[in-house]
């Protein structure tokens, strides 16, 4: 077990990168602290894969080290590394038996057979195949494949780091929660550092502390899900968390006062002055239909999901979503929309403001 | 549901019906009209029952032809299978010489048989022939007129230079069809290159290598055209494979009777072996499925 340090550490999939569209992965610099549950959640083609590879040393990467511990292990292979893997597609061996596709990782690594009997038992058991580990892996159900995948990937004790890259893509939603939950189970028993891909935010926000945002191939922040609800570091990770997303609207910024298509409103703090294409943000969660307080909207649809309302409401010709308890009553007399000051957050250039006096 | 019967839709199997027996019904009962009859000049023919079977299968002839011709096939399969394999695993993946290694290998699968022959023919001769006469001149006794172990390491050469390509580019084709994540994980699992080979790249390869060990089994077993360019069957009768015999049988002696035994005969073998092979690869492909 490892804390594993990115330093100055950047990708391109392409022999002479020129600008910094090229790379796949951009500048970065991070600590993945020894021991801790990180998701890695973004959209698809973000450089999530890209980044898992590089730790895993399955990719070098054009630029920057990669520290174990303080120690470069840049050029190091992925057995030097000692970390485990697990792909979004089912890698199994085909003519192997369950049991010694469990056993491999550790016959390469010529344990005790004992000791890998044994272990072998403990990881069946723990993806619930006991009863076909004496079975082929051929011909094995998908979601069946993946957990030999993922039994591979925890059954040596000792690694550095696991990795999963949406490992649970192709597994039915009941065996994904079960498996989820049994991930973080032995996250909790062993202790080892877990970094999960995925671009589902619900999968990101159950499993790990903390979530690691990317966008283009940039990290755009990294928090606890908490932290990426509350105050979203980039109007992308507004977007992305939340159900439906944060509400973006450009607007003014003048000290404690936001002025929306020449509408005031105020603000909780005050803001040095702001320059670019600046915005409020404001998740749907946080803002109110009210007959006589705040901006002027249109309500246009209102969807019942059950625990609550979302209204579909147009302000100034944008569209943006509102949530409404079960029992709240939309009437034609709801033409103004009302935003918390305490949950409003201000954006130059789609990242996030921190207002004067206090720290971001 | 109910089932709409119509008699009439059996006239549209018809034009295949017709097509098959003119390709292989017609023909093939003909063969079968010669081997139980016995016919003499001007088309006098006699009615023989099983004789000319019989005497077949008493008869040295046929029994050593089928030994040649099976170390024959056994050899070029044992050559041609591993060696293809070996190509297809250290060909590039991608890029120009990728495709510089497909066009070169394609090339000796494109060139006739009987040229391919007199390629051998010429290349192996003492007297003008590259490798005949480079032999002969490193000292090394060869002549494969004359010595019946040569005309062997001859024709077997000339048909593993010929098809080798074949298992080698279906073997790539295998080869190419595994996901990177199959190697990404066996590096992760500290696989060996050995461990590699052995439960990925073979096991997903099987597929493509049974067809192709099906494919040179058949042709290596009726081959004739290019072993009777180079060697006519000669030394004396050391490279008479099956076809060739049959010929002889049937054209140069003109042996019709036995000849069509002899015909049946070998079809029946390559249709039992064919069954064979067809049976282990579905059962592979239910073990796989």
């Amino acid at each position: 077990m490892a804390r594993i340090t990115l330093d100055n550490l950047a990708h391109s999939y392409l022999p002479n990168p020129k600008s910094e569209d090229d790379f796949a992965l951009k500048e970065l610099n991070h600590d993945w602290e020894d021991g801790a549950a990180y998701a890695l959640l973004g959209s698809s083609g973000c450089g999530k894969s890209t980044l898992l590879n590089i730790i895993s040393g399955l990719l070098n990467p054009s630029q920057g080290r990669i520290l174990f511990d303080g120690q470069d292990m840049t050029q190091a292979t992925t057995a030097e590394r000692n970390i485990a893997q697990v792909f979004q597609f089912p890698v199994v061996y085909d003519t192997m038996t369950v049991r010694d596709n469990l056993a491999f990782p550790l016959r390469n690594r010529g344990e005790d057979p004992a000791y890998v009997a044994a272990r072998v038992q403990e990881i069946a058991a723990m993806i619930g195949m006991e009863a076909t580990l004496d079975h082929k892996a051929r011909g094995l159900t998908a979601d069946a494949k993946q957990k030999i995948s993922l039994g591979r990937g925890m059954v040596r004790k000792d690694v550095n780091a696991l990795l999963f890259d949406e490992p649970l893509t192709v597994i039915d939603p009941h065996m994904k929660w079960e498996l989820r939950t049994q991930l973080k189970k032995l996250h909790h028993e062993f202790g080892h550092t877990m970094i999960y891909v995925t671009h589902d935010q619900t999968e990101a926000l159950t499993f790990a502390d903390k979530v690691v945002v990317m966008y283009d191939g940039r990290v755009v922040q990294i928090g606890t899900p908490e932290e990426l609800f509350e105050r979203p570091a980039h109007t992308f990770v507004g977007y992305f968390i939340g159900s439906p997303g944060m509400n973006v609207i450009p607007a003014q910024i003048e000290g404690r006062r936001a002025i929306v298509h020449g509408t005031e409103m105020d603000l909780a703090d005050g803001y040095g002055p702001v320059n670019g294409k600046t915005a409020i943000g404001i998740r749907p969660e946080f803002a109110r239909l009210s007959s006589d307080t705040g901006l002027p909207v249109k309500v246009r649809r209102v969807e019942d999901v059950g625990r609550h309302k979302l209204v579909r409401a147009e302000l100034f010709g944008q569209e943006i979503n509102i949530v409404a308890g079960e029992d709240d009553r939309i009437g034609p007399d709801m033409t103004r929309v009302w935003f918390d000051p305490a949950h409003v957050n201000v954006y130059a250039d789609d990242w996030r403001v921190a207002p004067q006096g206090r720290a971001a | 549901m109910n089932k709409t019967v119509n008699q009439k839709a059996w006239f549209l199997v018809l034009p295949v019906l017709i097509l098959v027996a003119f390709s292989a019904v017609i023909p093939l009962m003909t063969v079968v009209n010669y081997s139980v009859q016995d016919s003499f000049g001007n088309n006098q023919f006699f009615w023989a029952g099983l004789e000319w079977f019989e005497q077949m299968l008493h008869d040295d002839r046929m029994w050593n032809a089928l030994q040649r011709q099976l170390m024959f096939s056994g050899i070029i399969l044992a050559i041609e299978v591993p060696l293809g394999v070996y190509v297809a695993l250290n060909m590039p993946k991608s890029g120009f010489w990728a495709s510089f290694c497909l066009v070169v290998m394609s090339l000796p699968l494109l060139i006739p048989w009987n040229v391919v022959g007199t390629i051998w023919q010429v290349f192996g001769r003492v007297d003008i022939g590259l490798l005949g006469y480079t032999l002969d001149k490193l000292g090394i006794d060869y002549n494969y007129t004359q010595d019946s172990f040569d005309a062997w390491v001859t024709i077997i050469a000339m048909d593993v230079w010929h098809w080798t390509s074949l298992v080698a580019l279906l073997a790539y084709a295998g080869l190419k069809s595994i996901p990177d994540a199959y190697y990404q994980a066996a590096k992760i699992d500290q696989a060996s290159r050995w461990a590699v080979f052995r439960y990925i790249e073979l096991p997903k390869m099987m597929g493509v290598l049974m067809i192709a060990i099906l494919l040179r089994f058949m042709d290596s077993f009726m081959i004739y055209t290019e072993p009777f360019v180079v060697t006519g069957g000669g030394p004396g009768n050391a490279t008479t494979l099956l076809s060739i015999d049959l010929v002889k049988m049937a054209l140069g002696q003109f042996d019709l009777g036995p000849a069509a035994a002899f015909s049946i005969m070998y079809f029946l073998v390559i249709l039992a072996i064919s069954w064979v092979f067809y049976t282990v690869m579905t059962n592979l492909d239910k073990k796989g499925g």
